[in-house]
C-alpha cells in the first residue's frame, strides 16, 4: 500500500483554491447584483466572456495584458452601468421573475452575439504568469495558481475598502439595506443599483480574465463556471458577500478532491458533484452558512 | 412667505386615491402638527412632501415649487423626512447611520461639524457608534433616527409617528427634544401623530385630516377646546 501523498494532496488544495476564487470573484459578482436589485443575474457569466473576448482583442491589436486588463475592467463596468439603465431599469418595478427572465433573455443574446462576433472556434488567451512552479517545502504550486488567486484577493479587499471606507460605497450599501429610507437620505437609488450592476460586470471580467488561460476562451467559456459561482453563492447565503467567497474557495477545494480521491467522481462528476452540494445546502440550510434567514410577515 | 405650503395637493396609489385635495401651510419657527385617524392621509401629505408618492397640486417650500421633483433634489432643499417605521438602516452601525444623515451635505465634512451637536442632544450615540442599529431598542432606534434627520441640518423636519410603541417617558423625552429643538435653534417641525394630546402640547398649530382632507384647523389651544376634536382624538 501507498503511503498518503501529502505533497500532492497541498497541491490538490491550493489549486483548488485558485479555481474556487475565480468561483468566488463570479459569485460575489451574483451577490453584489442580488442585494441590491434581488434578482440573480443568469447573464453575468455571459457578460464576463463577452469582456474576456474585449481582453483578446485588445491584446491581439498589440496591447499588453495589464493595459487590456484595466481597459477590460473599465469596458466591463460601462456596460454593466449600460445593461441595468436600458434594460433593468424599465422593469425595476415589476415582479422579480420578470427581471429574472430578462437576465435569462440576456444570457441568450449575449452568448450568441459572442459566436456571432468572434466565432465559436476556441481562442487561446495568454496568460500573465509564468508557466512554471515554485517548489515550497516539496509541494509544486504553480505561479499561474498563486497569481489567480491573488488577483481574485487584491480585487476583493479593493472592493472591501471601496464599501467599507468610501461615501459611494456606504450609500451603496444603504440602498442594499433600506431603499427607500436611502432616498429620504438624499441617494439617487436608481445610480446605485447601476454603479452595481458595473462593478459586478467588472468583478466578472476579471473572473473571466483570469479562467481564460486554463478553461480556453469560447463563447461557453462561463457556462459551466456560472453554476460554479452559483452553488457557491447559495452555499455562502446569496445575500452575504462574506459568505460568496468563503463559499467559492471551499467549493473549488472540495471538487478538486472529491475529483481526485473519491473514486468514481473523477473530471466528468465534477459538475454534477457541485449540483449535489447546492442541492444539499438548500434542504439543510436554505439561508446559506453565512446568509441571513429572512422572515416575511404576511 | 411660508415655509412649506401644500395648495390642492392630491395622492393616489395606483388607482386608490389616498389624498383629495389637502391645503396647508407651515411657517417658519413653527412646531405643526398633522392629526387624524387611521388611514386619513396623514403620512401619504409627508410623503407627498418629500416625492415618495405621485402627487399632484402645488407644493412650495420657501415659495419654490417642488411638487414635481424626486426625493433626492426634495432632500437638497433642506427637507428631513423620519418616516413611519424610522426608517433606519437595521445592519448598518449606529454612525454610519449618522453618516447617511449627513449624505445630503457631503457626509465627512458635515457629520465632524455636527456630531458635537447631536451627542449634546444624544450622549448615548457617541458611546454606542459601532453597535449595530437594529439591535437598539425601540426608544433609541426613534432618537437615531431623530438624529439621523438633523446631522443634515434641515430647515424643516418632519416627523411621522414619532410616539408609535414607544414607552410614554420616551415619548416625552423625545417631545421635549424637538421643542427645545425648535426652541433654541428655530427648527421648524411638521408632526403627524395619532397621540393627539402630546403633540397638541408641543405644537402651535394643528390640522386634523379626515379622508385625505383637512377638516378642522387651528391653534392648538383652540383645538383642545374643540369638541369634535376632543371627543374623537383625545378621547374625553
Amino acid at each position: 500500500m501507498l503511503a498518503f501523498a501529502w505533497a500532492e494532496f497541498f497541491q490538490q488544495i491550493t489549486s483548488g483554491l485558485a479555481t474556487g476564487s475565480i468561483y468566488a470573484s463570479l459569485a460575489l459578482a451574483l451577490v453584489l447584483i442580488y442585494r441590491t436589485t434581488h434578482v440573480v443575474n443568469f447573464a453575468q457569466g455571459e457578460m464576463a466572456t463577452f469582456t474576456t473576448y474585449i481582453a483578446w482583442t485588445l491584446m491581439n491589436h498589440g496591447l499588453t495584458y495589464w493595459l487590456a486588463f484595466v481597459l477590460t475592467l473599465l469596458i466591463a463596468f460601462a456596460g454593466g452601468v449600460g445593461v441595468e439603465r436600458a434594460l433593468i431599469r424599465p422593469v425595476e418595478h415589476r415582479p422579480e421573475i420578470v427581471i429574472v427572465i430578462l437576465t435569462i433573455g440576456l444570457l441568450i443574446v449575449i452568448n450568441g452575439l459572442t459566436g456571432w462576433i468572434w466565432g465559436a472556434d476556441v481562442k487561446a488567451v495568454d496568460s500573465p504568469f509564468p508557466n512554471r512552479s515554485v517548489d515550497i517545502a516539496g509541494v509544486f504550486i504553480s505561479i499561474q495558481d498563486i497569481g489567480t488567486f491573488c488577483v481574485c484577493l487584491v480585487s476583493v479587499l479593493v472592493l472591501w475598502a471601496f464599501f467599507r471606507f468610501t461615501t459611494l460605497g456606504l450609500a451603496m450599501r444603504s440602498v442594499a439595506v433600506n431603499a427607500d429610507a436611502s432616498r429620504l437620505m438624499g441617494v439617487r437609488v436608481g445610480w446605485m443599483l447601476a454603479l452595481g450592476w458595473g462593478l459586478a460586470a467588472a468583478l466578472g471580467a476579471i473572473a473571466g480574465l483570469m479562467a481564460a488561460p486554463t478553461a480556453f476562451l469560447d463563447p461557453n467559456m462561463m457556462l459551466v463556471i456560472l453554476v460554479y459561482a452559483f452553488a457557491a453563492a447559495v452555499l455562502g447565503g446569496i445575500d452575504s458577500p462574506v459568505g460568496a467567497i468563503v463559499g467559492g474557495l471551499i467549493l473549488g477545494v472540495a471538487v478538486n478532491l472529491l475529483g481526485r480521491y473519491v473514486g468514481g467522481v473523477g473530471e466528468e462528476l465534477k459538475l454534477p458533484t457541485a449540483l449535489a452540494i447546492l442541492l444539499i445546502v438548500l434542504l439543510v440550510r436554505p439561508a446559506g452558512l453565512f446568509g441571513r434567514v429572512i422572515v416575511r410577515r404576511v | 412667505m411660508p415655509l412649506l405650503e401644500l395648495r390642492d395637493v392630491q395622492a393616489r396609489y395606483g388607482q386608490i386615491r389616498a389624498l383629495h385635495g389637502v391645503t396647508l401651510l407651515v411657517e417658519e419657527g413653527e412646531i405643526v402638527a398633522l392629526l387624524g385617524a387611521n388611514g386619513a392621509g396623514k403620512t401619504t401629505t409627508l410623503r407627498a412632501v418629500s416625492g415618495m408618492v405621485r402627487r399632484s397640486g402645488e407644493i412650495l417650500f420657501d415659495g419654490r415649487p417642488i411638487g414635481r421633483r424626486a426625493p433626492d433634489a426634495i432632500v437638497r432643499h433642506g427637507i428631513a423626512h423620519v418616516p413611519e417605521g424610522r426608517g433606519l438602516f437595521a445592519e448598518l452601525s449606529v454612525w454610519e447611520n449618522l453618516r447617511m444623515g449627513a449624505y445630503v451635505r457631503g457626509e465627512r465634512r458635515t457629520l465632524s461639524a455636527e456630531a458635537p451637536r447631536i451627542f449634546s442632544y444624544f450622549p448615548w450615540i457617541e458611546r454606542r457608534r459601532n453597535q449595530q442599529a437594529g439591535t437598539l431598542s425601540g426608544g433609541e432606534q426613534q432618537m437615531l433616527a431623530l438624529a439621523r434627520a438633523l446631522v443634515g441640518r434641515p430647515r424643516l423636519l418632519m416627523l411621522d409617528e414619532p410616539s408609535l410603541g414607544l414607552a410614554p417617558t420616551v415619548v416625552r423625552e423625545l417631545f421635549r427634544i424637538v421643542s427645545e429643538l425648535n426652541a433654541k435653534d428655530g427648527l421648524t417641525v411638521l408632526v403627524v401623530e395619532q397621540n393627539a394630546s402630546i403633540a397638541l402640547e408641543a405644537a402651535m398649530r394643528a390640522y386634523v385630516l379626515e379622508v385625505g382632507k383637512v377638516a378642522i384647523s387651528g391653534e392648538s389651544d383652540e383645538l383642545r377646546r374643540h369638541e369634535g376634536v376632543r371627543k374623537s382624538y383625545l378621547g374625553y
